[in-house]
């Protein structure tokens, strides 16, 4: 019960984009059409969950008993722009299927804001490590709910006929607005 | 939103003076309205006036300072490790922002709360160091740095009076009515209206003064 209401919370509640705006470059960046939406979506989940497990364990075994907490940021971000470097160099030589899907989101990853807030969240709510890692596939779901819904609702607004001035970005953002009130309606469940 | 805009200048590096390094960051090409960069922070912490005044100035800071070790270090660093290096040099000037900020102003701290670690991804910052201070004199990267972050900071604080004079009807905390605004510009939701019609009236007025 307690993981599932860490995943509901963390996907529908809380949602990444939509609640907590982080990772908002990417979801107004790549969320032209469905396809790579989900693509960054997937990139996002697999950088995401070993991110999280890497810095926990950073901040556990070399932060906390070495008191360096003040560290935390720029070794997390140091260990998250090297994840991605490795998981890149990785995936091109052992499925390169996978890297033709993903490759392109890769490089994109190291700045997106989600990935190192989750890292940091996961410390603030003290979270073990099984929580952690349930907590970050749930909050990589959420931002790929959030940005595939966008994306579909995207590709539909190129075709209509808008304002001069609303077209493009402010419109995205209405839409985005929109979004994150409907998202804002499972708040009372949990 | 690539982390990194080559040559997406809308006048020539060359030519500029120093005057106009400064001043395109501030309007014409304005972070948050036209290059839609940082868009994270913008969204996150401009509930009110007074946090998006507090998170602007901090990333100015770090902007600026981060610049200015980038033009200075910049023929020490091999390319290929270019981007690292910019990047712990960021972290460590976004930690020294943290605590400061935890010791002087612990309230505004708690507000921003996550974002101001997050400074470290805005890719405003390491936008301009790539871009500009990795090319540049130290004296032109503290220009440009200051141009983008006032910019930055006046979008921040535009959007945050905005909310909060709908959302609460005060502004900087001083309350001019005694009645409740519409609550929704202050929740998530509002955050993004509100900056998409601010991003619309300025394309709009964009159009007119061009």
């Amino acid at each position: 019960m307690e993981y599932f209401l860490i995943v509901f919370s963390a996907i529908f509640v809380n949602n990444i984009v939509l609640a907590q705006f982080l990772g908002i470059c990417p979801f107004l960046g790549v969320s032209g059409k469905v396809s790579t939406s989900v693509g960054m979506g997937g990139a996002v989940m697999f950088v995401m969950t070993l991110a999280t497990i890497v810095t926990y364990i950073i901040q556990y075994y070399i932060l906390i008993p070495f008191g360096i907490s003040y560290m935390q940021t720029i070794s997390y971000i140091l260990v998250i722009a090297s994840l991605v470097q490795m998981v890149e160099i990785i995936l091109k030589k052992i499925s390169p299927a996978l890297y033709q899907a993903l490759g392109v989101f890769l490089p994109l990853i190291t700045t997106n804001c989600a990935i190192l807030g989750v890292a940091i969240l996961v410390i603030q709510n003290e979270f073990n490590l099984l929580e952690s890692v349930i907590f970050a596939v749930a909050n990589a779901l959420g931002f790929t709910l959030a940005i595939w819904i966008f994306s579909g609702i995207r590709e539909q607004l190129e075709i209509m006929d808008l304002p001069k001035g609303m077209k493009g970005v402010p419109a995205a953002l209405l839409i985005a607005g929109l979004l994150s009130m409907a998202f804002m309606g499972f708040a009372g469940i949990v | 939103m690539p982390p990194i805009l080559p040559g997406k200048h809308l006048w020539k590096e060359e030519s500029m003076t120093n005057k106009d390094i400064f001043k395109r960051g501030l309007i014409k090409e304005n972070a948050v309205f036209v290059q839609l960069l940082g868009m994270c922070p913008v969204l996150g912490v401009t509930s009110t006036a007074i946090n998006g005044l507090g998170m602007g100035l901090a990333t100015t800071f770090v902007l600026i300072m981060s610049s200015i070790v980038v033009s200075l270090v910049k023929s020490f660093i091999p390319d290929k490790v270019r981007i690292p290096a910019f990047i712990v040099i960021i972290a460590s000037f976004v930690t020294v922002v943290d605590l400061v900020m935890a010791g002087f102003f612990p309230g505004l701290h708690e507000q921003l709360g996550l974002f101001i670690p997050l400074i470290v991804v805005n890719c405003l910052v390491l936008g301009r160091a790539e871009a500009f201070g990795s090319k540049n004199t130290p004296f032109k990267a503290v220009l440009d740095g200051l141009g983008m972050g006032l910019g930055f900071t006046l979008a921040l604080v535009l959007l945050g009076s905005m909310r909060e004079i709908l959302g609460s009807l005060s502004l900087f905390g001083l309350k001019f009515v005694e009645a409740d605004g519409i609550l929704i510009f202050v929740l998530a939701p509002g955050a993004f209206i509100a900056l998409g019609f601010l991003i619309a009236i300025i394309n709009v007025l964009k159009k007119r003064f061009a």
